[in-house]
């Protein structure tokens, strides 16, 4: 398979995932190139499949640069930064990185909500910073019992319920539709769902419907004493607002791991201690990484060795 | 009740301070330069101590209160009571149990991901502006890790159950095996080292649980292990921790407790494997309140001859 070409549109930084590509591929990296248009141009013919990520994916523009493309695979489960439509039309083959990640990302969304309510890292600089000499650290508030709320009960979703729930959690969500068998309470509204949890958990896909779906009014029902914890993408949050509903007292705290404009992060956010900020690690162990690399060339060997494909999209 | 003393040993609480003080006559040792002559002057006023994990009843204390009838302490654990001088003496003792419970299981959980995830380190990567040069390293999954409990009291259990939500498997050490109990036990905490990948301390300070977790235990945990306290700083070997995080005989240490508080280890101050925190355990609005509740209520309901709420002896 040495001849197919395979363009990696993401930084080649994770080098299992670049060695087991380049064993079986001839692995062009986009992110290497000095100029991108000329790169895509010398190769266009020889490549057939694009690898993305989280942060770069595929688009319309990408897409109708590479005729002989026929399958995208993408580190990650979200397919934001996939033209969907795109490919169905020129039926190119996507693929993505469902559950193995699954676990990881509902442990760090707990880890957020815990972070957050007992001001971990808050009182970590504290011991370190040599000012629990001076005194005691003050009082936090209790996770144990505090009523969530999900905005999506996918896969990452129930697994954020599951693990709640042994926190005592009463549990409560809100999707495009109801789901049957769940034993969770239902709110066919996101504010209504935010009016009535103390921790709201973003855990949806971004689509063009679920853009912003925390706004100012979400976040004012979620209220000063609410926490919002966003483990889904950064454009899923009304970043300005949340800053300003954070600044001014209007909600009670929040834990991210995906901003807007990855890697920048809101300058106001960093001094506050009811923040817990988090350079999008939500799938970054080891394990994980592993498992999601090794499902990323499953899929493209299966591919073009004309097997069903293990985790296909489109 | 306003006549009888209660002599509160050191500041603990506003909230426990003021309801104490409407119901009794408060005396305040941290206030008197001199305890000698202060206990002197008013011993014989004094008919219980609210202690708490900083400063208890020890035996001299005890000796000084020819009155005294109950020790209530602002805590769960009793390590900073002496329980066998209260009992030669017929002097109650009571705790806070329960009511804690969930605060210190959450934390345990809380300071598993924070080691594990490194949350706190990422969360000052973010704020120092790191993260616009470079992505932040692999950590290591939590889910599914095999979780060696010391300990399976209440707060244990507690731990245990949470551990069992992220698809971990779970063992533990105790005293005597648990009947009822689903987890796998170990007749010694060496073992329960060696087939578990993080280890929580989470039984009572006893002269027979010092140290318990020492050299042996540690290498035994191993240098992908980590281990966890949220019991007491006494329960481990400081300096031998030190040494095996320095070296790398082990992964990494979640402390919520030290054996000289509030000093932590000043080596352990630059790791990136540890959290530390200062000794949070229960230290929620909610917990508090409601652990001064059933110092107030046990002391009421000593002095109305009613039966203890949370007795110990």
């Amino acid at each position: 398979m040495e001849s197919i070409g395979v363009l990696m549109t993401c930084p080649p930084n994770f080098p299992y995932l670049v060695e087991e590509l380049e064993k079986r591929f001839t692995l062009y990296k986009l992110q290497n190139a000095p100029d991108k248009t000329h790169f895509i141009n010398s190769h266009k013919n020889s490549i057939r499949a694009v690898v993305g990520n989280a942060g770069f994916g595929a688009d319309a523009e990408l897409i109708e640069q590479l005729p002989k493309l026929e399958i995208v695979s993408s580190f990650s489960v979200g397919l934001d930064k996939v033209d969907l439509p795109k490919c169905k039309e020129k039926r190119i083959r996507v693929t993505n990185t469902p559950d193995v990640l699954t676990n990881d990302v509902a442990d760090l969304a707990i880890g957020l909500m815990l972070a957050v309510l007992r001001r971990l890292c808050e009182s970590d600089r504290y011991v370190r910073s040599g000012k629990w000499k001076k005194g005691d650290y003050k009082l936090t508030t209790k996770f144990t019992g505090k009523s969530v709320g999900i905005i999506g009960l996918g896969r990452i979703g129930m697994a954020i319920a599951t693990r709640a729930e042994a926190f005592s959690c009463p549990i409560s969500y809100y999707a495009r539709t109801e789901k049957p068998d769940v034993k969770y309470r239902y709110y066919p509204s996101v504010i209504e769902l935010a009016a009535n949890c103390q921790i709201l958990v973003v855990a949806c896909a971004l689509t063009e419907e679920t853009h912003h779906i925390v706004n100012r009014e979400v976040m004012n029902a979620l209220g000063p004493k609410g926490v919002l914890i966003n483990i889904g993408r950064g454009p899923h949050v009304d970043e300005p607002e949340l800053v300003s509903a954070l600044l001014e007292g209007r909600l009670g705290g929040a834990g991210l791991d995906v901003f807007e404009d990855e890697p920048n992060v809101p300058e106001p956010l960093f001094g506050l201690e009811n923040v817990v900020l988090l350079p999008h690690v939500g799938s970054g162990t080891v394990e994980t990484r592993k498992a999601m690399a090794d499902l990323v060339v499953g899929n493209l060997e299966a591919h073009f060795l004309k097997k069903p494909l293990l985790t296909p999209v489109v | 009740m306003d006549t009888i003393g209660v002599l509160m040993t050191c500041p603990m609480y506003s909230y426990l301070e003021q309801e104490l003080d409407a119901r009794f006559n408060l005396f305040k040792l941290w206030q008197h330069s001199s305890k000698v002559d202060f206990l002197k002057t008013n011993q014989h006023k004094i008919k219980a101590i609210v202690g708490n994990t900083k400063i208890g009843a020890d035996a001299e204390l005890i000796d000084a209160l020819p009155e005294l009838e109950i020790v209530a302490t602002f805590s769960v654990g009793l390590d900073k009571i002496d329980l066998r001088k209260c009992k030669e003496k017929g002097i109650r003792v009571t705790n806070t149990p329960d009511v804690l419970t969930d605060d210190v299981a959450d934390l345990a959980i809380g300071l598993i991901l924070g080691v594990l995830r490194n949350i706190c380190a990422c969360d000052g990567y973010v704020r120092s502006g790191k993260w616009k040069d470079a992505d932040f390293e692999l950590t290591t999954k939590f889910s599914g890790k095999s979780v060696g409990i010391l300990g399976l009291g209440r707060i244990g259990a507690a731990i245990a159950k949470r551990a069992e939500a992220f698809g971990c498997s779970i063992s533990y050490h105790s005293r005597s095996q648990k009947p009822n109990s689903n987890y796998k036990y170990f007749s010694n905490v060496i073992d329960l080292a060696k087939n578990c990948q993080i280890l929580v301390v989470a039984c009572a300070l006893t002269e027979e649980t010092q140290h318990i977790i020492n050299q042996e235990v540690i290498d035994a945990l191993g240098p992908k292990g980590v281990l966890i306290n949220i019991g007491r700083g006494a329960h481990v070997d400081e300096r031998e921790l030190v040494s095996a995080l320095l070296e790398g005989r082990l992964g990494g240490a979640g402390l919520d407790v030290y054996e000289n508080e509030p000093e932590a280890p000043e080596q352990l101050l630059g790791l990136g494997n540890v959290v530390l925190l200062p000794h949070v355990g229960s230290d929620t609005i909610e917990t508090s309140n409601a652990m001064a509740d059933l110092v107030i209520a046990n002391l009421e309901a000593h002095f109305d001859n009613k039966p203890l709420l949370t007795p110990v002896i």
